[in-house]
């Protein structure tokens, strides 16, 4: 049942990434270039490939280890949507994505080691 | 020419995140995905926060990619080092075609 529920967001994802890209959607955000759009798609299938990893990881350290990338990739979708839509804030958005997602990880990582929290 | 230079960073750091994360796919361990994913992502992205700094220039949005650019260099292999020894600890083995193992030698002894 709950992978049934993880296929199901999963093709939804697909589904909607599908649609804005042929324009059936408008775009919520003004692109100022198209190879910046595109670059944004691109950037969005590779955190489609860590999702799967989250989805199939035999272990949790598989998981981890892909949600650590995912942190990574979203401060490329940050850089890159400020270079597109021409606003400054969101690599400010970026800076503190970064050190939430390095602070998140070195919790998880001594969770891996059976430590608790506290220690 | 300055978007031209910042463009062609950008196309460089997206080859490397798409190989990055085809590696986290393809690979059979969790070891080797690690290192393919955290060493490729981490070149990508900051190759991609270049591009916006060459595109920018010396404003705000620059001076402050350059800043995250420099603090994924330095975060980023202390987080996959811990995520390695944590995954070791945890018990996760190694692939069966493995050569050998350092860490559990270190151990042993």
């Amino acid at each position: 049942m709950r992978r049934l529920r993880w296929w199901l967001g999963l093709v939804f994802l697909a589904a909607a990434g599908l649609l804005v890209w042929l324009g059936r959607i408008p775009s919520l955000l003004e692109w100022q270039s198209l190879f910046l759009k595109h670059a944004f798609y691109a950037l969005f299938f590779c955190g489609l490939l860590c999702l799967w990893r989250v989805l199939k990881g035999p272990t949790p350290a598989d998981r981890v280890v892909a949600i650590d990338i995912l942190g990574i990739l979203v401060l490329g979708f940050c850089a890159i949507l400020g270079i597109a839509t021409g606003r400054d804030w969101y690599i400010d958005i970026g800076i503190a994505w970064a050190l939430q997602s390095f602070i998140s990880t070195l919790a998880l990582a001594k969770y891996l080691e059976g430590r608790d929290f506290d220690e | 020419m300055n978007n031209i230079i910042g463009y062609i960073f950008i196309v460089i750091g997206l080859l490397f995140n798409l190989f990055g994360s085809l590696g986290l796919i393809r690979l059979p361990d969790v070891y080797n995905r690690l290192q393919a994913a955290t060493k490729c992502v981490t070149l990508g992205t900051c190759s991609i926060l270049l591009g916006l700094f060459l595109s920018r220039g010396f404003s705000a949005a620059g001076i402050k990619a350059i800043l995250c650019a420099m603090f994924i260099l330095l975060t980023s292999p202390v987080s996959a080092h811990a995520l390695a020894r944590g995954a070791h600890k945890s018990g996760v083995k190694l692939w069966d075609k493995s050569v050998c193992d350092k860490y559990a030698e270190d151990e042993k002894r």
